[in-house]
């Protein structure tokens, strides 16, 4: 079966600098993908690009099939791709509900159905107590949390989530793990994160993609990635124990 | 809204549509002002308090609006229920060409403010030199006969004017209670408090932020319409001046940016107010011109020390009503 997303060979440089050069990964229909990396390697660039904030300088992102790179970020989530943000945006005058009610309007235009659609997710994953709270009130892991409330309401075939484990206690982690498993396993989801809590890339990935100045220097399954001497290198040391 | 609002606004509605019926002519006119910025105060309201489009030229909308109904009925004797659709037209058609510019350009805060100023201006200064609608010169509408009402052309007693207003302004307060709770309004408040997560949440923020435009510059027109038909006389030095469109928005300032209630609230802090002040002065035979103004500015400042979200938030919250 075709992939459902294809990245092939995509750039972009800011001013003179490569921030992610002829990068390549596929994400298959109902997989989990993990995308590691040093600080600064590229990977939420890589995101920008998949969810149509900017353009690759060159190469092309296939999603279903067709042609996504360039498109606006709206049409983007139309299409089926949710993504949050590394640096949390939240709705910070709106209450926690309204945030993920505004989600919910992708695929309703009845407030009703949309509310519904919201409260069960927020009751998934966790914020149920906080939903009428102003999100402006809300602690960074509770905003993280939003941030994945707010992209699944949107009812996306594939979920980009970019560091969202970071700040969790482990027990959250696990929690949080747990919601995607099980997103995964019931919805068929297909997930790509971005993450460097190793103990939550471990627990979900089938894929990892490591991405190193731009490039891809390693892609395999968790196991293979983690014996890598290039990954471990640059990037997991000592932390392979996780 | 809980029982409480509801009733709270039932009793309002109730004594104002009593008003005409024990009230002097003084105060129905002081709530005909009340209610037309309540209402043009609403219409603005929905491009920066639901929107986030901050917009300083509100005026615009206010004069051509009263412009094209008059120009219509004085010149070629059309009356102001048709003049009101071309006039809603005409002002869509040039909140259309501001939204289009701005946003399509990717022109934003600051800068968008600015170019709905410079609109205005330019208006000003092409009406200035439109000989048809009489340029500076002013065009001037015959002053109603008090006691006979002709609806048709809406020509009539105070009474008929403040029912007229009243009934907008009640009309754009359920508009904006139904847009709010709508697709739209959940979108024009994600565009206001962050646009690029707005955009990622699948919201064409181009779209949604030209239909804030349309309602807000549609809304305006008909006050204009109102304002020629009620005022009788037009000057283009006076209806497109920047100081008419501060006016309009303080009203939602004051009483608080975003809310449902707080244009009609602000709309009557500060004509009550302003018109207070001056009667108490005129009282003891002071005549300070000039002295609206500098009340405008310490009200203005007071709100934004002590409640920078206005005061209906913190009313609403004290008398026991929602949002
Ligand atoms: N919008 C931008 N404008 C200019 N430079 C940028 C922009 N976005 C990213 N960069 C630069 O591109 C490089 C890659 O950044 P990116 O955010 O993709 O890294 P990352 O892998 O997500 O890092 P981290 O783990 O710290 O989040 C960095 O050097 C960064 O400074
Ligand atoms: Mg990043």
């Amino acid at each position: 079966m075709r992939p459902l997303l294809e990245v092939r060979s995509i750039a972009k440089s800011f001013r003179g600098l490569k921030a992610v050069a002829n990068a390549s990964f596929e994400v298959p229909q109902g997989g989990i993908v993990a995308l590691i990396g040093p600080n600064g390697a590229g990977k939420t660039t890589c995101f920008n690009m998949i969810a149509g904030v900017f353009a690759p300088d060159t190469g092309e992102i296939m999603f279903e099939g067709r042609r996504i790179d360039g498109r606006r970020p709206d049409q983007i989530c139309v299409a089926g791709i949710g993504r949050t943000f590394q640096i949390v945006k939240p709705f910070a005058g709106l209450s926690v509900l309204d945030n993920v009610i505004v989600g919910a309007f992708n695929r309703t235009k009845h407030l009703a159905e949309a509310r519904k659609a919201s409260e069960s997710i927020l009751d998934q994953l966790g914020l149920g107590p906080k939903r009428d709270l102003p999100a402006s009130s809300l602690t960074l892991p509770d905003r993280k949390r939003l941030e994945v409330a707010r992209a699944l309401a949107t009812g996306p075939k594939m979920l980009l989530l970019d560091e969202v484990m970071a700040g969790l206690r482990p027990t959250e982690c696990d929690q949080m793990v747990e919601v995607f498993r099980e997103l995964n396993a019931r919805d068929g989801l297909t997930i790509l994160l971005i993450e460097h809590v190793m103990r939550a890339v471990m627990a979900l990935a089938q894929q990892i993609v490591v991405l190193h100045h731009g490039e891809i220097i390693a892609l395999g399954t968790p196991q293979q990635v983690v014996r890598d001497p290039a990954v471990l290198e640059c990037y997991l040391g000592e932390e392979t124990e996780v | 809204m809980n029982p409480r609002a509801r009733l709270l606004l039932g009793a309002l509605l109730a004594v104002l549509l009593l008003l005409p019926a024990f009230a002097s002519n003084y105060v129905i006119s002081v709530a005909t002002l009340i209610l037309y910025f309540a209402f043009t105060g609403q219409a603005w309201n929905v491009m920066m308090g639901f929107a986030g489009q901050l917009s300083l030229g509100h005026s615009l909308y206010v004069g051509v609006g009263a412009y094209v109904a008059a120009a219509m009925f004085v010149n070629l004797g059309i009356g102001p229920w048709l003049g009101l659709w071309v006039a809603i037209l005409v002002c869509m058609a040039l909140g259309a060409a501001i939204g289009f510019l701005a946003f399509r350009f990717g022109i934003s805060g600051v800068y968008f403010a600015l170019l709905t100023i410079a609109f205005a201006e330019f208006t000003r200064v092409g009406f200035d030199h439109l000989q048809w609608t009489g340029g500076s010169g002013g065009l001037f509408l015959k002053v109603a006969q008090r006691e006979q009402m002709d609806l048709l052309n809406f020509r009539g007693p105070p009474a008929m004017y403040y029912y007229a207003i009243l009934a907008l302004a009640a009309g754009a307060l359920a508009l904006c209670a139904w847009l709010l709770r709508s697709r739209a309004g959940y979108y024009w408040q994600a565009i206001r408090e962050n646009e690029e997560a707005a955009q990622a949440l699948g919201i064409n923020t181009f779209r949604y932020k030209m239909f804030a435009v349309l309602i807000s510059s549609a809304m305006t027109a008909v006050s204009g319409v109102f304002f020629a038909f009620y005022y009788n006389n037009l000057f283009p030095e006076q209806i497109f001046h920047i100081s008419r469109s501060i006016e309009i928005i303080l009203g939602p300032i004051i009483g608080g940016i975003g809310t449902l209630f707080g244009p009609v609230l602000g709309a009557f802090v500060l004509t009550v107010l302003a018109d207070g002040i001056t009667e108490l002065l005129a009282l003891f035979g002071v005549e300070v011109p000039g002295v609206k103004q500098v009340f405008y500015g310490v009200v203005l400042l007071g709100v934004v020390m002590f409640l920078p979200n206005g005061i209906w938030p913190s009313l609403a919250k004290k008398i026991g009503v929602g949002k």
